[in-house]
């Protein structure tokens, strides 16, 4: 029996393993992509980041691709740097996208990709030294786009030990507001274990996810206009109509008067059968019986 | 019989459950209301033959105000809106009152008995200035003599009949500034006097009845003016030089002006630098020099002579007309634990007409106002009655040498609240003590079971009150089974810490805050210090309360540690830093003393208390200590984490360094902080998991973590409609305050502040204006994790695959979806608070200050994302309402039935032990406190449950059971013998 359940349980586990592991799958696949080239600068990112001399390669393409946008549109660039727990911050990579001015006065960005610099030999030392002690990695981005730094540097950091798996794998959601950086949050793409474990990469190379995010509008209040509500009215109105049966109203009432019914016949009919018998239904027949 | 009986139980019954809200008579028993007016700056006292003594008064919380002289009480008040400050109050005609606010620009008339508004006027003002109220004495009643007021700029005459502005003079010139508006008694002409660019001083003189200028005259004073001023009479004034160390006389009689110098050190011997008191005296001035009060005599050729000297803590009134041609004034200083009144002619300063000494409460401060009246003895002679105003901003009436009666008015400045419990009750003293013999238990329930059964005569509905409030104990000094009695400790602006009972609102104890370091710290929040409950029992619960010398935010701070059941300080302690944040750790030591974090200006962080074990706490979770600074000016939030221990000479142990960890920054031209909001550490959620119509699960977002913040565009930061829909956004987030991570972000086109939230568990509801719509709108956001949504197999929870109880890490990237919906809502809103029970169970209601001072009690249902226009049957069973453009005001609701808490600023709530009942204490210039049941009291009886009546059925049911018995018996063994 024990063995059994044993058999059983494993199989569950293995069978529910996997089903987190597809669940894993999913969180890495952000159904927030609602920006325009999603796409593309996934895949590009994934290439980029993959080997320095392929994204040399692929650069040319991209300025192509780029040379031939609309007055209105400015390429821009804009660097990511880090800092590893307390050091001062160095370039680390660099953004670049089309900044996208509209007919009424606002910017956006669009076709964001990044390039990011593999770690030199000192910073993948650093960044030993910061898993061992568990501190924080640190990155910054400009607060403005257009005319860099703009007021403050927008930070955000993460434990160094969330960075690691088989690569270094990081993600970013970069906030705008026009060509404003708001907020970035950085962190690994899933989850990150607690408590954490002391890991080094297996490949020292970047794996970038980046997102671009502006602000949702909220939907406008419902108005209801009164003929709505009348109309509503009308149908709480209508609605009473379609009315059930007498059983369906009344079966409460019936069921238990039934039972009375049937109760009263049964013992009428006992009655019958053994006129001098019965219990307290029989006073009536008793008494005249008494006076005889 | 006995089935007569058993169907009668349940229509008794019914009778007696829970009534579902409140009756009539149920007012004023959980509930209780105090009216304040606040710290008083002016009062003028009206003496009428035939009317009651009354005394005016203006407050620093813009309340003007009637109070009865002999009682205290008040006839009459009106809270001004927080932005209509009263500059003067006068009394005109004899029979209005009339006030100046909102820096000179609007002018008001009440009448005098009853509080009526007789007219208002706003007067035209172009800049800000001084604002100048002066009430001409009347002599006749029914002659109109003009009201004179100048303020922003403009001198203007009203008829103090219809409040008309019988002429207006512009007085706008650059750099001139009127100091004085002075008009002697009788005379048709009015001067007024001011300077220009504190270096010339110019007089006009003005016909009183047409505004005309007769004459100016103008005169350069080549030191320079400091702006002191002080008038001595109807034709000098006495102003200090830029230096503050000469004094000048101005005369201006007949329109001549003359100057004459008098250097503070011909009349002090070890001068320094003086400053001139605000009270008024006729021919003389009260001068603070080396913190010592000279009383300095102004001759009649502008000649200064010394004629007496006090000590510094010397309160004085102004002068008083006595009998013919005499002045005299009052003064008060202390001495121990006494103060000395002295009354004395101002023209013969040994000649004192009153002395009194009265003990006072060492926890009211020192003297800081003194208003002086006088009356006529039954024997005809003078009597002198003073009013004062005390350091902890309380009220005194002191005449014939006591304090006649007192006003508690800091109350109605409360900066924070907390609450904490009674000391338990002690063996021997039981609580059935109340009920002193079955003949009276029997008796008072008889009398409730009337009441319920609508039989009882006026009479026995006041007995019923008595016996309700009497019965319940609700006022006594221990902790009772329910939590219902406990103790409001509130911190009022002047530095002194109240506790208030719940059951009646009486004052059990009070404590002014002291310091060595200054004067008078003000008080700015409390902390729930020392809660013993699981060890430590012997130890007394305290409250930290954190004060400040001072009004900048780089002074120094003040910590002081008060027991909670005696009132007594245990130690106060000057700490070397200024306070900036005050940060809760969720770790006790071995007392259970809480670990507090303050940070102070310089970015340090300094943990409190500062002991050996308290340090090795910390020390352990010094890695997971983060805490974050909102920058609401430069738009800019900042996240910190500990870094090290700081170093520098100065430093101590328990003084650490952080260091930055992100950054949010919000673009200065399209988005200004308005609102930022965290949830209430100390809430208690029940259940992570809401199940929905459809059988399926949702988990909430549970994060200690969230902070609310709302932005504005800065030109939509003004007023309500300032400025255009198209020009105006409001930016909702919710922000992880760990990683800095924005999980929700949502903007409002055409939207406006103020925005006012209330944030918990995984929800914000807030309150802000819709340009568009032109209505005030509340939306509200849910947030739900769905990284836990895959823990629905139930064989995944038997096999314990699931990661429910897997330790939750900030760096993990959240899962999180947010539901939100918006609806109008018909009313302006001053504050929102929620509900809090003991266990969370309870369903929650908002709690919305309204701007009628109200509170009103809103299901959190209404405010549901899930509302759909026409829910399914499944659905409605589950509570949904069926969707509507707008929030239902249902009058009933109000849980401040008839009150108005005015000047309304905060509400708080507190669970009670029972689950179904919160503490609810809501504070502006009022208080007002009440029990809530959101839910209904589902788990106790009422108050006025019969159990006579139930003791009295069940006593019925057994005798019928036993006679039916009997009865049954003796008719079978009838049968059994036929």
């Amino acid at each position: 029996m024990a063995k059994l359940t044993l058999v059983f349980f494993l199989s569950f586990l293995i069978f529910s393993s996997s089903i987190a592991f597809q669940s894993d799958e999913l969180l890495v696949d952000d159904d927030e992509f609602g920006l325009e080239g999603a796409k593309p600068r996934s895949t590009d990112l994934y290439t980029s980041s993959s080997s320095p001399q392929q994204q040399q390669q692929q650069s040319p393409t991209i300025r192509r691709r780029y040379s031939d946008p609309t007055d209105l549109d400015s390429k821009v660039q804009f660097t990511l740097e880090h800092a590893f727990g307390d050091s001062d911050f160095s370039p680390a990579g660099t953004f670049s996208a089309r900044l996208k001015t509209w007919s009424h006065g606002g910017k956006t960005l669009t076709k964001l990709r990044f390039s990011r610099n593999d770690f030199s030999a000192e910073e993948k030392d650093a960044f030993k030294n910061l898993l061992k002690g568990d501190d924080f990695y640190r990155i910054r981005l400009p607060s403005n786009v257009v005319s860099p730094p703009g007021r403050e540097f927008v930070v955000a950091s993460v434990r160094a030990r969330c960075l690691p798996r088989d690569g270094l794998d990081e993600h970013f959601i970069i906030h705008m507001e026009g060509a404003n950086i708001l907020a970035v949050s950085y962190g690994s793409p899933g989850a990150c274990q607690y408590p954490r474990q002391f890991k080094l990469p297996a490949k020292w190379s970047f794996n970038s996810h980046t997102i671009l995010k502006s602000s949702e509008q909220a939907p406008r209040t419902p108005i209801f206009t009164e003929e709505i509500l009348g109309s509503e009215n009308a149908e709480g109105e209508v609605e009473p109509p379609p009315e059930r049966s007498f059983w369906a109203k009344y079966w409460m009432y019936l069921i238990p008067l039934g039972l009375v019914v049937m109760n009263a016949v049964t013992q009428a009919s006992n009655m019958a059968e053994e006129p001098t018998g019965g219990q307290a239904g029989g006073a009536q027949v008793q008494q005249p019986a008494r006076r005889r | 019989m006995a089935i007569r009986v058993f169907l009668l139980l349940p229509v008794f019954l019914s009778s007696a459950i829970v009534s579902f809200s409140l009756y009539e008579d149920q007012a004023g028993l959980a509930d209780w209301h105090q009216r304040y007016i606040g710290k008083v700056k002016h009062a003028v006292f009206h003496t009428q033959k035939t009317g009651r003594k009354r005394v005016i008064v203006s407050t620093e919380e813009n309340v003007v105000a009637s109070l009865d002289l002999r009682h205290g009480e008040i006839f009459w008040r009106h809270v001004l809106g927080t932005k209509d400050a009263i500059d003067g109050v006068g009394i005109a005609l004899g029979k209005y009152v009339i006030t100046l606010s909102s820096e000179g620009s609007t002018l008001r008339a009440w009448n005098l008995p009853d509080g009526q508004m007789v007219w208002e006027t706003a007067l035209h003002s172009a800049h800000h200035s001084k604002s100048l109220l002066s009430v001409p004495i009347n002599l006749k009643v029914d002659k109109d003599y003009p009201i004179t007021v100048f303020g922003g700029g403009y001198l203007h005459a009203v008829s103090a009949l219809d409040g008309e502005v019988l002429w207006e003079k512009d007085f706008t010139a650059e750099g001139f500034e009127v100091q004085r508006v002075l008009q002697p008694l009788g005379s048709t002409v009015i001067y007024v006097l001011g300077f220009v660019n504190l270096s010339e001083a110019v007089v006009y003189q003005i016909d009183s009845k047409s505004g005309e200028v007769l004459a100016q005259k103008s005169m350069a004073f080549p030191g320079g003016f400091s702006g002191e001023i002080s008038s001595v009479s109807s034709d000098k004034v006495v102003v200090l030089d830029s230096t503050k160390s000469i004094l000048v006389t101005i005369g201006f009689l007949d329109g001549d002006i003359s100057f004459q110098k008098t250097p503070i050190s011909d009349l002090v011997e070890d001068s320094g630098n003086a400053e001139i008191l605000s009270p008024l005296l006729s021919n003389m001035l009260a001068v603070k020099v080396n913190k010592r009060t000279v009383f300095v005599k102004v001759g009649g050729e502008g000649k200064l002579e010394v004629v007496d000297s006090l000590s510094d803590e010397t309160a004085m009134s102004d002068s008083l007309a006595v009998a013919d041609d005499q002045e005299a004034f009052a003064s008060v200083h202390h001495e121990g634990s006494k103060i000395h009144l002295m009354v004395k002619l101002v023209n013969e300063l040994d000649n004192v007409l009153l002395r009194e000494t009265i003990e006072m409460d060492q926890h009211r401060g020192r003297v800081h106002k003194v208003f002086m009246n006088n009356y006529i003895r039954t024997d005809r002679s003078n009597g002198f009655r003073a009013l004062i105003v005390m350091e902890d901003h309380s009220l005194l009436l002191l005449q014939q040498g006591a304090i006649v009666w007192s006003r508690e008015e800091g109350l109605a400045s409360v900066t924070d609240v907390t609450t904490a419990e009674l000391p338990v009750e002690k063996d021997g003293v039981s609580v059935a003590k109340v009920e002193h013999t079955l003949f009276e238990w029997l008796k008072g329930h008889v009398l409730k079971l009337k009441g319920s059964l609508l039989l009882a005569s006026p009479e026995d509905v006041v007995a019923i009150q008595e016996l309700r409030v009497k019965s319940s104990g609700k006022n006594k000094l221990t902790r009772d089974h329910n939590g219902f009695r406990k103790l409001i400790l509130a911190l009022t602006r002047g530095g002194k810490l109240f506790a208030l009972h719940t059951g009646d609102g009486r004052i059990v104890w009070s404590m002014l805050l002291k310091s060595q370091a200054c004067e008078r710290p003000n008080g700015i929040s409390l902390y729930q210090w020392q809660v013993p409950h699981h060890h430590a029992m012997d130890k007394n619960p305290s409250v930290l309360v954190v004060g400040r010398c001072g009004s900048d935010s780089s002074a120094p701070g003040v910590l002081s540690f008060v027991d909670v059941y005696t009132g007594k300080e245990i130690t106060s302690s000057d700490i070397g830093h200024s306070v900036v944040q005050v940060l809760p750790l969720p770790f006790t030591d071995s007392t259970e003393q809480r670990l507090h974090l303050i940070a102070d200006t310089v970015g340090h962080v300094h943990l409190y208390p500062k002991t050996s074990e308290a340090l090795s706490i910390f020390q352990r979770e010094f890695q997971n200590i983060y805490w974050y600074t909102v920058e609401a000016d430069d738009g800019i939030i900042r996240g910190h984490v500990m870094k090290s221990s700081c170093s520098g000479e100065t430093a101590d142990e328990y003084c650490f360094t952080t260091r930055e960890l992100w950054t949010v920054v919000f673009p200065s031209e399209s988005e200004k902080i308005i609102s930022t909001l965290t949830r209430k550490s100390n809430e208690v959620v029940h259940t992570q998991a809401k199940v929905n119509t459809d059988q399926d699960l949702l988990y909430k977002y549970v994060s200690k973590n969230l902070l609310f913040v709302a932005t504005v565009s800065p030109k939509g930061a003004g007023e309500i409609g300032s400025v255009t829909p198209e020009e105006s956004s409001l930016v909702v987030y919710l922000i992880d305050t760990i990683t800095g991570r924005i999980l929700h972000r949502l903007s409002h086109q055409g939207c406006q502040g103020p925005v006012h939230a209330v944030f918990s568990e995984n929800w914000v509801v807030y309150h802000y204006f819709n340009l568009r719509a032109h209505k005030y709108e509340v939306t509200v956001v849910e947030i739900y994790d769905q990284s836990r949504a895959e823990n629905k197999n139930v064989w995944k929870l038997i096999l314990g695959k699931h990661n429910l109880t897997a330790p939750i890490t900030s760096y993990s990237r959240p899962e999180v979806f947010t539901k939100s919906q918006s609806y109008f809502f018909a009313q302006s809103v001053k504050t929102i608070a929620v509900t809090s029970t003991a266990k969370g169970i309870t369903s929650k209601q908002l709690l919305i200050g309204t701007i009628g001072d109200q509170i009103l009690a809103l299901d959190k249902r209404f405010v549901d994302p899930r509302r759909t226009l026409n829910p399914s049957q499944a659905e409605k069973e589950e509570g949904i309402i069926p969707l509507t453009d707008s929030l239902p005001i249902i009058p009933q609701s109000y849980v401040t039935h008839s009150h108005r808490v005015e000047g309304l600023r905060g509400i708080v709530t507190a669970p009670s032990k029972l689950e179904s009942t919160t503490h609810v204490f809501a504070y502006g210039v009022d208080l007002f406190y009440t029990r809530l049941a959101p839910s209904k009291t589902y788990d106790s009886l009422t108050d006025d449950f019969s159990y006579a009546l139930l003791l009295i059925t069940i006593v019925v049911l057994v005798a019928a059971i036993y006679i039916t018995w009997a009865l049954s018996e003796k008719k079978e063994l009838s049968e059994k013998w036929r």
